[in-house]
């Protein structure tokens, strides 16, 4: 919206700030002047305005000089000169509210003998200054009736209708409209109307969409010599109704639809009369003004407020300058918007009035809304800054502590954090399957590719890994740790998942999401290392051991039990289960998706649902007492049948539960060499014994081997050779 | 095949003694060196291809005795070893001796990568320990709400545009269900300070940060996804005045002691009076340049004290929220717009991208 100031000072002839601080005195009152644009010598400046929705009446001259006039203390000028003497009417011209829940004032003005004529070859005070606020607006002008109109909008955001008066078909009718009823409006359309249309009727047909649009019928032409000034007050939700329903927003529309001013009807009125007579002819009878007292009781003649000093200064605290907020800069600035005060005497209360409201602030309603126009006018930057006293305690949010160490040990990993996409599609919640919960639809999506909300944190991953390699972007290490979503409604145990199904509750769960390519870290001369499944496994394996857990598992299942997530390789991913619970899924990605995404490299993939990690106790360390004594190493080069794992070896050692094993390692990994049979490989596992309390002696260390050997023995490991070192 | 017991005893007679010949002449430091490398090297030392030769084929019966033996030879060389080093190290540490393991030292270090935090994570990190320093503890909510936290409870009357689909992301089929329990993705953290509000009487200190969603066009600096830090004080005597001055100093503590903040009115439907605040321009001190268009002055926060409204909902479960008794204010800052002014980012997009030449440089 633009606000000329050379209007603003016809309305304010006090005024003698200059422009600039005119718009920094306004925009640090909450009329925010946006832009000022010099128009040239003695035009003054174009204000562009930004002015919040709530403050819809001052989003015109009148209102905007009103806030000057309140922050300088000057005088408004009347907003229109007095209209000519009327000539008499035989009787008032007929108007009828029917709709007395929505039409809440009506004012008619009859007036006769009316010359139709562009507003800038009239001559009078009036248009000659609406036609060069209009050329300085860059307003085209059209005619004095059009024009009449658009200066009492641009001047008081008070809508107003001229309707021709000749056919209009005995009087007016504010009422709903019939079933099977029609419109042609001014843009031309010819509207069927519904039962729930405000409309502006006479006695035999619809004239007009009440507060949204005139009628095509009775619209003023060149031909027009009487004119009926229609200047009203509708019902926010009736007009909105009526407009949205005929898809129309318009300047009268977006007024009624935020609450007109109930008293600006027949100024309004006047202003538009004022402009038409400038060209001759004259008013016929006096204003006709209806009334509402249900409505006005809600608007104009609102209850007053209780304010109370106390209040305003519990609330808005110490000023810059030490009287603070006086009883005197309450009642300027209170009066200076508008208000009336009525000073209360009650004992013991301190200062307290009773507030009326003004016509035109329907946002003001309780006495909070007084105090925040007190704080405002008075200027927000006077209040000091103080800080509030505080006792009490900083209470830690249950697992912050854990997530901050799951991000510490995987930036420690060398893996980068990223943050990924909320939603994902069909296809990418049909990739993270098997799932337990099914997919959140969105009613609607920002695209049919973001159509769900992601039930698993992999196909953003994916979304980033790629966005990587297709740059050519070799090493990508990134982590999201993020929030997952599952419809978590109530279902009868029959009924699946129908599509028609409500989704009443929506569960939440944090989860992490890893994706590894290309090498590790390749830096200095160290030499590159192609990334695997055990790189992967190590970090998961890492930001395991932050937690106590009894049992750390990772196990695979056979392919065709379809319990392996689609995005993992069947033979080359682990389920990850921590004390008997699922927490996650690791492994390569699987290559038909890799295929699919065009990823050339090895990828690899993990997702940990953080929410069950972190039910675990972060693990606390338990030092062992260190021994004063040497520890031995022992090398054992194992043949190990193909049917055998790792696993299998490594719980055989320690079974044997040797308090004296201190660790045991694998060093290495042969699948072929001499003396190694098919089916088999040789791994050459290293073990460490020590003793607490003592040197151990080679008796020992025999016993130790041999338990050891027969434990191996017993699956069917064999040894190969074995040595000291 | 086996050996016979004398032939090994000779075997190892004859190596121990040339064990001891060799290890006699050894006169310089490099010379011990070799001298290990040749008997105990790890993988062509000479002691691991004998202990190969002679336990491949070694019977069983004997292993042990050979084990023995072999021990023995290791010990002796073991001790020689000692005795020589002993002997040459003068040499060893010579300078000319030490200038053989001269080194580039300009030649770059081997790094660990170390990954990094997200800028996200980082900045909100920053904004939480600035009001936990001021007696904020964290609070946190469920990012799909129902209207009733995200709009009503918040003081949003009924046709609010911002309750439109098109600012609000629903979830499907919401139609049917009462407007106050439909689900949609918060716009705002602000549904937290009501939830924290039922949860416990005040006083109350939270800063919540979160992640929101609003259906809006992606452009370079708007997204459907962003993150908003926000925070609620609640206790007797909470003024406007504390509102400015605990944002004046929380903007100094993020951008620096020399930072002055300005407060304008401005309207949100959970707080009255309302503002929104403005920093002195970080990047011309003021001056005026492009980033704050010429006025010295950016817009980063908005803020208000609760309205009466929003306490008497919180009421509804907690009555001490009686605002003829209590008072507080609230704030909420756009985390994306915070971290681009403080680390120069241009593209919001690039918070989303996962782009590893973007996140390393934040390591
Ligand atoms: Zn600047």
């Amino acid at each position: 919206m633009n606000i000329l100031t050379t209007w603003l000072r016809a309305l304010l002839p006090e005024l003698t700030v200059t422009d600039a601080q005119l718009g920094e005195d306004l925009t640090l009152r909450g009329i925010a002047v946006e832009g000022i644009h010099d128009l040239g010598s003695g035009n003054g400046s174009l204000f562009e305005m930004d002015i919040t929705t709530n403050r819809v009446d001052a989003m015109n001259h009148y209102g905007v000089a009103r806030e000057a006039a309140t922050i300088y203390g000057l005088t408004l000028a009347p907003g229109a000169a007095p209209l000519p003497a009327a000539h008499p009417a035989a009787a008032p011209f007929p108007v009828r509210i029917e709709a007395e829940d929505a039409c809440g004032r009506f004012t008619a003005r009859v007036l006769r003998q009316i010359k139709i004529a562009p507003t800038s070859s009239v001559n009078g005070p009036i248009s000659s200054f609406a036609s060069r606020m209009f050329t300085l607006l860059e307003q085209k002008q059209i005619s004095n009736a059009v024009d009449a109109s658009n200066f009492a909008w641009l001047a008081m955001g008070q809508p107003t209708h001229a309707f021709d008066l000749d056919k209009i078909h005995g009087g007016i009718v504010v009422r709903r409209a019939r079933k099977g009823e029609t419109l042609k409006t001014l843009d031309g359309v010819e509207r069927a109307l519904d039962p729930e249309d405000l409309i502006v009727a006479d006695h035999a047909k619809p004239l007009a969409l009440a507060g949204v649009m005139g009628g095509w019928e009775t619209m003023i032409t060149p031909a027009t010599t009487n004119v009926l000034v229609e200047a009203a007050w509708f019902d926010p939700v009736a007009v909105r109704r009526t407009a949205r329903r005929h898809g129309l927003h318009t300047d009268a529309s977006h007024r009624f639809e935020r609450g007109a001013d109930f008293a600006a009807a027949p100024l309004a009125s006047a202003i538009v009369s004022a402009l038409l007579l400038e060209n001759g002819g004259h008013c016929e009878g006096d204003l006709v003004d209806l009334q509402i007292p249900a409505i006005a009781a809600r608007t104009a003649n609102r209850p007053p407020v209780a304010l109370a000093l106390a209040q305003v200064h519990r609330l808005l605290g110490q000023t810059h300058d030490s009287e603070g907020i006086a009883t005197a800069t309450v009642e300027s600035i209170l009066s200076g918007l508008g208000c009336g005060l009525v000073p209360q005497t009650e004992s013991g209360t301190g200062e307290a009035w009773l507030v009326t409201l003004p016509s035109w602030r329907l946002d003001l309603e309780r006495e909070i809304d007084l105090i925040e126009e007190i704080a405002r006018v008075h200027g927000y930057n006077r209040f000091a800054n103080t800080l509030p006293a505080f006792s009490g305690a900083v209470a830690a949010r249950p697992g912050a502590a854990a997530e901050s160490l799951l991000r510490f040990t995987l930036r420690a990993a060398g893996v980068h954090e990223a943050i990924g996409s909320t939603f994902c599609s069909a296809d990418d919640a049909a990739l993270t399957e098997p799932q337990p919960r099914a997919a959140v639809p969105l009613e609607n999506p920002l695209s049919a590719e973001a159509g769900l909300l992601r039930p698993s944190l992999i196909p953003s991953m994916l979304a980033m890994l790629g966005g990587n390699l297709h740059r050519d972007i070799a090493d990508v290490r990134l982590f999201e740790l993020g929030t997952v979503f599952a419809d978590a409604s109530p279902r009868s145990a029959s009924a699946g998942r129908a599509a028609e199904q409500l989704i009443e509750r929506v569960e939440e769960s944090l989860s992490l999401a890893i994706g590894l390519a290309g090498s590790v870290a390749e830096d200095g001369l160290v030499a590159a290392l192609e990334l695997d499944f055990f790189h992967l496994k190590g970090i998961v394996e890492q930001l395991v051991a932050c937690f106590a857990a009894q049992s750390v598992l990772f196990d695979t299942f056979p392919s065709d039990c379809a319990l392996t997530p689609a995005w993992l390789h069947p033979f080359r991913s682990a389920r990850l289960s921590v004390n008997g619970l699922t927490l996650g899924w690791l492994g390569e990605l699987h290559p038909r998706e890799a295929a699919a995404r065009k990823f050339r490299s090895r990828v690899l993939v993990a997702e940990l649902a953080v929410d069950r990690l972190l039910t675990l106790p972060l693990r606390r360390p338990a030092l062992r007492e260190l021994s004063h004594f040497q520890p031995v190493r022992r090398d054992f080069s194992l043949l190990v049948p193909g049917r055998l794992c790792w696993a299998d070896l490594d719980r055989a050692i320690a079974a044997l539960g040797i308090p004296e094993i201190l660790d045991w390692r694998l060093r290495e990994i042969l699948a072929t060499g001499p003396g190694i049979p098919a089916d088999h490989q040789a791994l050459l596992v290293s073990i460490t014994f020590q003793a607490a309390d003592r040197t151990l002696r080679d008796d020992e260390l025999q016993a130790f081997t041999a338990a050891i050997l027969a434990a191996t023995e017993r699956l069917g490991i064999r040894l190969r050779a074995s040595g000291t070192q | 095949m086996t050996q016979p017991a004398s032939t090994t005893d000779a075997t190892f007679a004859a190596l121990e003694s040339e064990v001891r010949r060799a290890a006699a002449q050894l006169a310089s430091a490099e010379a011990v060196e070799n001298f290990r490398l040749d008997w105990l090297g790890r993988k062509q030392g000479r002691l691991k291809r004998l202990s190969e030769s002679l336990l491949a084929s070694a019977a069983i019966e004997e292993k042990k005795q050979i084990g023995q033996r072999f021990n023995a030879l290791k010990t002796l060389v073991e001790a020689e070893l000692e005795t020589a080093l002993e002997r040459t190290r003068g040499s060893l540490w010579s300078d000319q001796s030490l200038r053989r393991e001269r080194i580039d030292v300009t030649l770059p270090g081997t790094r660990r990568q170390i990954g990094a935090e997200h800028p996200i994570t980082r900045t909100m990190n920053e904004l939480v320990a600035i009001f936990a320093a001021l007696g904020y503890s964290v609070g946190v909510g469920p990012q799909v709400e129902t209207d009733y936290y995200n709009f009503e409870s918040m003081n949003f009357p009924p046709g609010h545009p911002a309750r439109d689909t098109q600012d609000t992301l629903v979830v499907a089929g919401q139609q049917r269900r009462a407007p106050r329990d439909r689900l949609l993705l918060r716009t705002h953290t602000s549904p937290v300070q009501m939830r924290t509000m039922e949860q416990q009487p005040p006083p109350v200190r939270i800063v919540i940060p979160g992640k929101v969603h609003r259906n809006d066009a992606a452009d370079a600096t708007h997204s459907p996804v962003f993150h908003q830090v926000e925070g609620l004080c609640v206790d007797k005597g909470i003024t406007f005045s504390d509102l400015k001055g605990t944002l004046d100093h929380a903007m100094k503590a993020l951008f620096g002691s020399s930072v002055r903040t300005r407060f304008f009115p401005s309207f949100f439907p959970f707080t009255e009076p309302s503002a929104d605040v403005q920093i002195s321009c970080i990047f011309c001190v003021g001056k005026g340049c492009r980033r704050c268009k010429q006025s010295g002055w950016i817009e980063l926060l908005g803020c208000g004290m609760v309205d009466p409204a929003v306490f008497a909902f919180a009421a509804e479960k907690q009555p001490a929220y009686d605002p003829r008794l209590i008072s507080g204010f609230a704030f909420g800052m756009g985390v994306e717009r915070i971290a681009m002014m403080k680390y120069g980012i241009r593209e919001i997009g690039q918070f989303y991208s996962g782009d590893m030449r973007f996140l390393e440089q934040f390591a």
